[in-house]
């Protein structure tokens, strides 16, 4: 990759102002959290943030290297180490425009971003056996004292073309793509099937890790930047493509997410009280229905558990143990090695008090007469060869089962692309899962007006890939709009 | 936000709203729903669209009061708005020439028939429709489904209107006197069933439209799924109608009291 310029006379003072040994000699912050105890019991957000203090004092744990491997390690490349000398020197509005320069949603990113594997596990300070600096906690630094500055930036818009350009969903590629073309001087417009902008952020991610009101300012921006949101529209249904089309909508970008709960297909799955991730969380997220204020019911299961490792299921479990449940457990196949979760939402639901019965597998659920889930039938498992995706694959151990008590079970074991969209458009082309087939740079679809990312490209990915695809479609949408121009 | 053009009563319980939602009167076919949510803190509820006006540019909507949500929408008033109103979702009712068609609709699964017998009548079927309620004031769209209809055939339970007698009463005379090709029938879960165990015993191909508990409508949560020859299916996209020869009812029928206690409760609250 190309070095990054790093010869402002400032960064070469500030590099100059403090030898490398004493940089890497201070120890990484430590985020401050709500206490688990309090937390477990309410909604509010677990990581407080880091102080101004621990911010500059982190910061300079950066050494500003030459070649900032750290880059390699973010899906947008991200110019880390500028933002965070820029944290160093004080100028914090500084760094949340840096940020913003790759980033669409960096108050997003610093929450929700698997760091661990991606800037922070390339960091220079690992290859000393040292831990890296917090890049993530950094990123949310900056982007939250942004927003509470009230001096947040709304780029400005050089010239309108007045060309009409369409979103389809909201979730972090679609806005990521709206701000860019809209930056651009492109008339856009979100279509959301949902009442609500945001997509995951909105109706899965839970407030005690990424608050709506930080997804809302966001949104707030794009429309300051002339943005239309166009709720409750189901593009392919409330709306065709060819419709838009002729309503002059030059161009489309598909952002619909990989909405489609899977489930394992095995005894009792359909009992009461058996239900997938997403429904859980709509329920709680989307509708708010742990209010009492709200319509919409949830159960507030006394034993609950959640089928899955990855993200989505601990949001569940700790979500569950949030509205109550005295015994909220995470039953994963495979060891906690393999759990696809963040590190810290594990290292949470611990301390929330969340069981891990890992190396369990179920089999079948149990009900009562009224057809209400009562029990779990876990099958016991080792770990054997590892598989395709280079995790070693639970076998069952012969003989080896439990049953456990539950009156809640959260199904969480992945998504599949939502086919509403690919149905709707004769001609897209799509892959044997289900997926919207792009190509890789630009992003387009065999129907050239067509571009597509996030998870109806990628299956199931991250907020970050998302965005970036959302960028990176944004870039190639403008280049074949001009070029159709001409 | 959608505008209630129009209100209009059936009985105590039913209401008729006429809604301004101009893309959806477009797009929508028989057999659609939409989602409605009423208020900030409402539920979002599915209902059938019963028909559409393209140059008012409003769709119909048939509601009867059974908890906290669908009371709510009946509550409003011309010149209200619904919050929130998505669609049209689900699958289009396959139509196409038949031959004999019976319909047969209890309840408020009247309001879902209309549309159904409506489109089957214009493709040149030989349409009976059987009608059926609890008693005579709870029979609704008579004369709607009267005007699409060959044939009309009303069952009450109590006698006080049209024959005395079950749907399936109705049903049964019809297949014993001439060849009947398909039945499609709406209504509540325990009708359709008992219609489905009838057609069967025939060999009656047919059809019902499944009114699960549902959360999105667009097939993102599986709230609404039902077991149909033996494999789980999502009604909001994979339905609402199935070969009710292949449905699973007493599964549906238990999963539709899921959250019976906190509806119950919830009812209670808004009474007071
Ligand atoms: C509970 C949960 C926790 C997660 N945690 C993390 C995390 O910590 N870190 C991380 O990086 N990633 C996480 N992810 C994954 C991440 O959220 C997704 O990869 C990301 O949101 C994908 O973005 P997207 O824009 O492609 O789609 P989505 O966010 O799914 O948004 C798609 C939107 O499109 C709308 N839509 C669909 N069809 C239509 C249509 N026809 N017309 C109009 N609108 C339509 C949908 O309603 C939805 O709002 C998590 C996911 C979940 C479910
Ligand atoms: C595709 C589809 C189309 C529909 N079309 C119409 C329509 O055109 N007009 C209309 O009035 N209703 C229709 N329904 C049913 C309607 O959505 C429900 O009656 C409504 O959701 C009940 O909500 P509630 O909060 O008022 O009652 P709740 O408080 O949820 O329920 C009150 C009582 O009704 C029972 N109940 C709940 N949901 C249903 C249901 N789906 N069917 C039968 N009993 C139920 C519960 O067990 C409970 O005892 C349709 C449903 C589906 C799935
Ligand atoms: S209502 Fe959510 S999947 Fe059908």
């Amino acid at each position: 990759m190309a070095l990054v310029d790093r010869s402002e006379a400032w960064r070469e003072e500030l590099r100059a102002s403090m030898k490398n040994k004493e940089r890497t000699n201070i120890e990484r912050v430590h985020m401050n959290e709500l206490d688990a105890t309090i937390r477990s019991r309410n909604s509010e957000e677990v990581n407080l943030g880091l102080t101004v203090e621990q911010a500059l004092l982190e910061a300079k744990r950066c050494l500003d290297c030459a070649n900032p491997t750290c880059m390699n390690g973010c899906p947008v490349s991200i110019n880390i180490p500028k933002f965070v000398k820029n944290i160093e020197r004080g100028e914090f509005l500084e760094a949340a425009k840096t940020l913003k320069e790759t980033s669409a949603l960096p108050a997003v990113c610093g929450r929700v971003c698997p760091q661990e594997l991606q800037c922070e596990s390339q960091c220079i300070h690992i290859k000393m056996g040292k831990p890296a600096v917090a890049i993530g906690y950094l990123e949310r630094f900056a982007a939250d004292f942004e927003r509470e500055s009230g001096q947040i930036s709304v780029p400005e818009i050089p010239h309108k073309n007045g060309i009409k350009v369409a979103a389809v969903g909201s979730g972090p590629a679609g806005l990521a793509f709206a701000g860019d073309m809209a930056q651009r001087g492109y008339d856009v417009t979100v279509f959301e099937a949902l009442h609500q902008i945001g997509g995951v952020l909105k109706y899965g991610i839970p407030e005690f890790r990424l608050p709506n009101k930080i997804v809302d300012v966001e949104i707030e921006c794009l429309r300051q930047m002339g943005v239309k949101f166009l709720t409750n529209c189901i593009v392919g249904k409330t709306i065709t493509f060819d419709e838009l089309s002729e309503e002059g909508f030059k161009g489309m970008f598909v952002g619909s997410g990989a909405g489609l709960p899977n489930f394992m297909n095995i005894k009792g799955e359909n009992l009461i009280g058996v239900m997938s991730a997403n429904e859980y969380l709509t329920r709680v997220n989307l509708m708010d229905a742990a209010n009492p204020e709200s319509d919409t019911p949830v159960y507030k299961g006394k034993s609950v558990a959640i089928i899955g490792g990855g993200n989505t299921a601990m949001d569940a479990v700790r979500t569950a143990r949030r509205l109550g449940a005295d015994r909220a457990m995470i039953v994963y196949r495979r060891s906690e090695e393999e759990m696809p979760a963040r590190i810290e939402e594990i290292k949470h639901a611990k301390e929330e008090g969340i069981e891990f019965l890992t190396l369990h597998n179920p089999i079948e659920y149990h009900g009562n007469e009224r057809g209400r889930v009562t029990h779990m039938l876990l099958q016991k498992m080792q770990l054997g060869e590892p598989d395709a995706s280079g995790r070693r694959s639970p076998i069952a151990i012969e003989g080896a089962t439990e049953l456990i008590e539950v009156d809640m079970v959260i199904v969480s074991v992945g998504v599949s692309p939502n086919p509403l969209v690919p149905q709707s458009i004769q001609g897209l082309e799509v892959s044997r899962k289900g997926t919207v087939i792009v190509n890789e740079n630009s992003m387009q679809t065999n129907i050239p007006a067509i571009f597509a990312g996030g998870d109806i490209v990628r299956g199931g990915a991250t907020v970050i890939l998302a965005m970036g695809d959302g960028r990176k479609a944004a870039a190639a949408m403008d280049e074949y709009l001009k070029e159709s121009e001409n | 936000m959608n505008k209630i053009i129009s209100k209009e009563h059936f009985s105590a319980n039913v209401v008729k709203l006429e809604v301004e939602a101009p893309m959806i009167a477009k797009s929508r076919r028989a057999g659609h729903f939409v989602l409605v949510k009423v208020g900030e803190k409402g539920e979002r509820i599915p209902l059938t669209i019963t028909s559409s006006d393209l140059e008012k540019g409003t769709i119909t909507l048939v509601i009867q009061k059974m908890g906290v949500s669908s009371t709510k929408i009946c509550n409003l008033n011309e010149g209200d708005y619904i919050t929130d109103l998505v669609g049209p979702l689900g699958k289009a009712t396959h139509i196409e020439k038949f031959g004999t068609v019976v319909c047969a609709g209890g309840g408020v699964g009247l309001a879902p028939l209309l549309p159904i017998v409506e489109a089957l009548k214009k493709a040149g079927n030989r349409v009976i429709t059987v009608l059926a309620a609890r008693t005579k004031d709870l029979i609704i769209l008579e004369d709607q489904l009267r005007k699409h209809s060959d044939e009309i055939v009303i069952m009450t339970d109590d006698g006080s209107y049209g024959n005395k007698g079950l749907v399936t009463n109705g049903v049964e005379n019809i297949i014993n006197r001439e060849k009947v090709d398909l039945c499609v029938t709406i209504g509540p879960a325990v009708m359709m069933k008992f219609v489905s165990l009838l057609t069967k015993k025939y060999e009656v191909p047919t059809l019902c439209s499944l009114n699960t508990i549902m959360v999105d409508g667009t097939g993102m949560c599986g709230a609404c799924r039902v077991t149909v020859g033996g494999k789980t299916k999502f009604v909001c996209v994979d339905g609402p109608e199935f070969d009710a020869h292949q449905v699973d009812f007493d599964e549906m029928l238990m999963r539709l009291n899921a959250y019976k206690d906190e509806e119950t409760e919830s009812m209670t609250n808004l009474k007071k």
